[in-house]
């Protein structure tokens, strides 16, 4: 950084925008995954379950009311 | 080319997404745990029901805890870093990492303090279980309202900025923000109460430590996917000197 402010020409280089073309099939199956993820810390035997008992509820149940999911 | 670039980025953003997760799994050892267990001491102090524990409470501080709170930290940071991948050179003249800040920073506010604002953290023995279905639903609404209510904000603020200079139309695209926000908050139910007799202040220090838990994800977050993504986007000539200094 003290480099940069130090050059003659402090120009950031602005950014060319990443295509949209490029990012969708990345977006669609990590973001799918990633929702997936939330929802099993966040809400899983909760509102809805997928997978009967409270396992899964009970082993994340203090990050499920840290992270400020309702829970039970 | 760019595809791989989409792939560098994601995979930095899991990876920042898992270190902030640790720090904020620290914190919330330390600074979340006692709060909990108050509320479970004032729980089990009122009803005798709970049956036999699944699993145990020096569990459930630890390994659970860190469980939900990396898991919870490498989704963020992956839908974070996609996010990235498209605000970047669409938001305005920022570099990586203001880029990966204004994100972050973003993320935070729409995704927890406006929801939490309205329906705040609540620890063990506050909340209904009869409402769980009710208070998720409200839950997750709130945050998609305040999400894309964001993301339109922004979309407002770049429209404006050609005609009213980027101060201006920020801040008209603020207070856009604040009162449609403003409006749905009035308009959603109320969430929950305490059960009687419950402390405010355990109430309290339970909602601070929420909020530091989420601060810390999301500040860590912004500055390593930030210091990150700098190196894949603008390898500047300077850099390779600087780590050689650095050693």
């Amino acid at each position: 950084m003290a480099q940069s402010t130090a050059a003659p020409t402090p120009t950031t280089p602005v950014l060319t925008p990443l295509p949209v073309r490029a990012l969708v099939p990345w977006a669609v199956f990590f973001g799918v995954l990633m929702l997936v993820l939330l929802y099993f810390v966040g809400a899983e035997q909760g509102a809805t379950a997928l997978v009967s008992g409270e396992g899964v509820h009970e082993w994340v149940h203090d990050a499920r009311h840290l992270l400020g999911f309702p829970c039970h | 080319m760019n595809s791989t670039v989409v792939r560098a980025l994601l995979a930095r953003g899991m990876l920042a997404g898992l270190g902030a997760g640790v720090l904020a799994f620290v914190f919330a050892y330390l600074v979340g745990e006692g709060p909990v267990d108050a509320a479970i001491a004032f729980e089990e102090a009122g009803s005798h029901e709970h049956g036999e524990e699944l699993v145990s409470r020096s569990v459930q501080s630890t390994a659970g805890l860190a469980t939900g709170v990396l898991v919870f930290g490498v989704a963020i940071g992956g839908i974070m870093a996609l996010a990235c991948c498209f605000a970047l050179g669409r938001i305005g003249r920022f570099g990586a990492r203001a880029t990966a800040g204004l994100a972050a920073l973003g993320g935070f506010l729409t995704v927890y303090l406006v929801p939490i604002l309205k329906y705040p953290a609540n620890p063990p023995a506050v909340g209904d279980p009869d409402t769980i279905d009710q208070r998720t639903a409200l839950f997750v609404l709130m945050i998609a309202l305040s999400v894309l209510l964001g993301i339109g904000a922004v979309l407002l603020g770049r429209g404006l900025a050609p005609a009213w200079g980027n101060w201006n139309a920020s801040t008209a695209a603020a207070v856009a923000f604040t009162a449609a926000v403003a409006v749905a908050m009035v308009v959603l139910p109320a969430g929950d109460n305490a059960p009687k007799g419950f402390p405010a202040t355990d109430l309290w220090e339970f909602r601070l430590a929420s909020l530091g838990v989420q601060a810390v994800l999301w500040a860590a977050f912004g500055l390593l996917f930030g210091y990150l993504a700098e190196r894949v986007l603008e390898p500047g000539p300077a850099r390779p000197e600087v780590s050689a200094l650095v050693g």
